[in-house]
């Protein structure tokens, strides 16, 4: 499938996963390959801090879009600030402050439970209304938060009975369970915890919220590499090609590829155990060696993406 | 390492805070097994574990009170003198439910209060519950429970010690203003506030739905007279963070990212008045000799250049291949001891301890016990 056509089977993509398994950094490395097959971006940070300005050598982000790459753009959501919109545009600007500035948002936030989520995503909706952008890439919280945050407008339909609220659930849900407008992008490791959370996030997404899935993104494989773990077999190769090679040396070399060669195994392990868990294709990003996730390796990564969603079928 | 020794065995209470997908629930378990290892009557209160880890710990659904684990099943040689381990895994509505029971005046106010809908949304919509319950369940098992170590794992929060925060947003969530004047309309010079606040009220009855209002209402109502019982409580549980037992573990991994929290997290302990103890580092990459990655990678060039012909080329390009190995783990090491080197000068704490990124994910205590080693080994 040509990167292009991926891109645009929905605008909105919301990219979830686990702590740690590296979701924004696939974020911003998805923006710039679409960026780069001439789509123009939004990135939408849920969650506060997250890195991803500075993944990109910029400043923190604001509720106010910044250029983070050409073609990128990123702002944050943050509900109170989704709320204040929201106020605004119902023509209740008036109590929007006096709700933040007496923590009564709060008591109204728990009297309805995912409220604030709902803000959130009724903000989304509108950038995907107002063709913001052409993809709308969704930083979404953490794998456990996620599930509640897509689940936020089913709860709410259930514990509001009228109101502004109640359909701006009902049009969340509407974008939420059509596939030519959204879609969740997974992200994991090839490690056994996070692998296991995925296959149980992924069902729970599908049979509970109805989003359709897209592909998985298992980041953070290590490159698969040929290797001798004898160091007596890395010595005869080193005599075979005439060069010195002292002992030290050669049990260095065998020490690395032994553990190189036991972690891209577990990788091959974890990989075709969540196969057979999931049904849907996988994307493979590459373990970087070389450094901290910068403008360069996001480059990098954007490359594999590309290259791993040409290999999709159409 | 003697500092970690030292937090098993004398710390009373200990923290383990740090972002999430760090390892944080398997250091937490690691510690309270070392103290029932050394002769402690050890407790771990765990948060969401990874279900594996938590069948390990024969913790198969939320408890509200801990159980203690067989002997023979963390100590098979029979070694630790008396040690005693207990697990917990944090059942954040119960132990609220529990707190609701303590402090009204009887049955029916509890009753009342338990059933409201309002009451029933605040351990699942409000941000900071569990990690407020987490700190209750501490308390309560610090009071209670007779243990010697209580080792808490703390939600994994992404920006934040909500944990540290959590106790004050309840309780400003139980004084709401706005709400409490609802409660007393009929004093004096309240009358104009309370036209607004009808208003004020009204409007977002309009967003939300009146019922919502209704049942907010209901539960200031029932909840009338127990503010001050939660109050002193959480100044309570807030006390005991500050007590010279508890000892606060960040746990991080050597990447940018997670060192940048971990330093967020360590100045946010500081501004609560409170020390990091000891920081673990998870997820560290093995070195393997001390050649440069640079002169690795041109000596693979090198071999993959020269002309060679037939079995001398086939060779030379495996021996490359093994040399490209050998520099990506020095490069990652290398960079890994970077920031290794800024946590440390950035915390400045005197415990660091580090563990190497292991192959197995962990699900018993042979697992555990040999991260223990690891983490206890670099004795100094």
């Amino acid at each position: 499938m040509e990167l292009e056509q991926f891109c645009s089977t929905s605008r909105v993509l919301i990219v979830a996963g686990k702590g740690g398994v590296g979701k924004t950094t696939v974020t911003a490395s998805l923006a710039v390959a679409a960026a780069r097959a001439g789509l123009s971006v939004l990135i939408v940070e849920v969650e506060g801090k997250s890195g991803l300005s500075a993944a990109f050598g910029m400043p923190d982000l604001g509720y106010e879009e910044i250029d983070l790459a050409p073609g990128v753009r990123a702002r944050t959501l943050t509900p109170d600030h989704a709320l204040v919109d929201y106020l605004d545009t119902h023509g209740m600007r008036r109590i929007s402050k006096r709700l933040a500035s007496t923590g009564t948002l709060d008591v109204v936030a728990t009297a309805v439970p995912g409220m604030k989520d709902i803000l959130v995503l009724g903000k989304v909706k509108s950038l995907e209304r107002d063709r913001a952008a052409d993809l709308i890439l969704v930083d979404a919280p953490a794998a456990g938060h996620a599930i509640s945050f897509l689940l936020s407008p089913r709860g709410l339909l259930d514990a509001v009975s009228v109101g502004p609220i109640r359909k701006q659930a009902t049009d969340v849900i509407e974008l939420l369970s059509d596939p030519t407008r959204c879609q969740v992008l997974l992200v994991t490791i090839p490690e056994e915890t996070p692998v296991n959370e995925l296959v149980d996030t992924a069902f729970t997404l599908e049979d509970r919220v109805g989003v359709a899935l897209g592909p998985i993104v298992v980041n953070g494989c290590y490159p698969e590499l040929d290797l001798r773990t004898d160091p007596a077999a890395i010595a005869r190769d080193a005599e075979a090609a005439s060069v010195f090679l002292s002992a030290r040396e050669a049990d260095d070399l065998a020490r690395a590829a032994a553990f190189r060669v036991e972690r891209q195994a577990l990788q091959r392990v974890q990989v075709d155990r969540l196969a057979q868990h999931l049904p849907l294709p996988q994307i493979r990003l590459p373990f970087l060696f070389s450094d901290d996730v910068g403008p360069a390796e996001i480059g990098v990564l954007a490359e594999a993406l590309r290259s791993g969603i040409e290999t999709l079928d159409g | 390492m003697a500092d970690l020794f030292r937090l098993v065995d004398e710390g009373h209470v200990v923290i383990c805070c740090g972002s999430g997908g760090v390892g944080k629930t398997t250091s937490a378990a690691v510690l309270a097994l070392e103290g029932a290892r050394r002769g402690r009557n050890a407790v771990v209160v765990t948060i969401d574990p990874a279900k594996r880890l938590a069948n390990a710990l024969g913790l198969e659904a939320l408890s509200n009170t801990a159980h203690e684990i067989e002997p023979e099943r963390w100590d098979p040689d029979g070694i630790s003198p008396g040690g005693r381990l207990s697990a917990l895994m944090l059942d954040t509505k119960s132990t609220f439910d529990g707190l609701v029971r303590r402090y009204a005046a009887d049955g029916d106010q509890a009753g009342g209060i338990l059933e409201n809908r309002f009451y029933r949304n605040i351990s699942s919509a409000l941000g900071g519950t569990q990690e407020y319950m987490a700190m209750e369940k501490l308390h309560e098992l610090h009071e209670e429970g007779g243990y010697d170590l209580i080792v808490v794992d703390t939600p994994p929060t992404r920006h934040a010690l909500d944990f540290l925060d959590a106790p004050k947003r309840i309780t400003s969530l139980l004084d709401n203003r706005i709400f409490r004047m609802l409660m007393t309309p009929t004093k004096a010079g309240m009358r104009v506030a309370g036209v607004a606040l009808q208003t004020f009220l009204r409007t977002i009855g309009r967003v939300v739905g009146t019922a919502v209002i209704d049942d907010v209402v209901a539960f200031f109502r029932a909840f009338e007279g127990m503010e001050d019982g939660f109050r002193v409580r959480a100044a309570t549980v807030l006390a005991l963070l500050a007590d010279p037992g508890t000892r606060f573990v960040l746990v991080t991994a050597p990447q940018r990212d997670a060192v940048e929290e971990a330093v967020f997290f360590a100045d946010q302990i500081a501004d609560h008045g409170l020390t990091v103890d000891a920081l673990i580092v998870n997820r560290v990459h093995p070195q393997f000799g001390d050649e440069h990655a640079a002169g690795l990678r041109a000596r693979a060039e090198h071999l993959v250049g020269e002309s060679r012909d037939g079995e001398a080329k086939a060779a030379a390009v495996r021996l490359a291949t093994q040399y490209e190995n050998l520099a990506d783990f020095q490069e990652i090491s290398i960079r890994e001891r970077v920031h290794l080197d800024a946590v440390r000068s950035r915390i400045g704490t005197a415990a660091v301890a580090t563990v190497p990124f292991l192959a197995h994910d962990v699900h018993d205590f042979t697992a555990l016990a040999e991260i223990g080693e690891q983490l206890f080994a670099e004795s100094g």
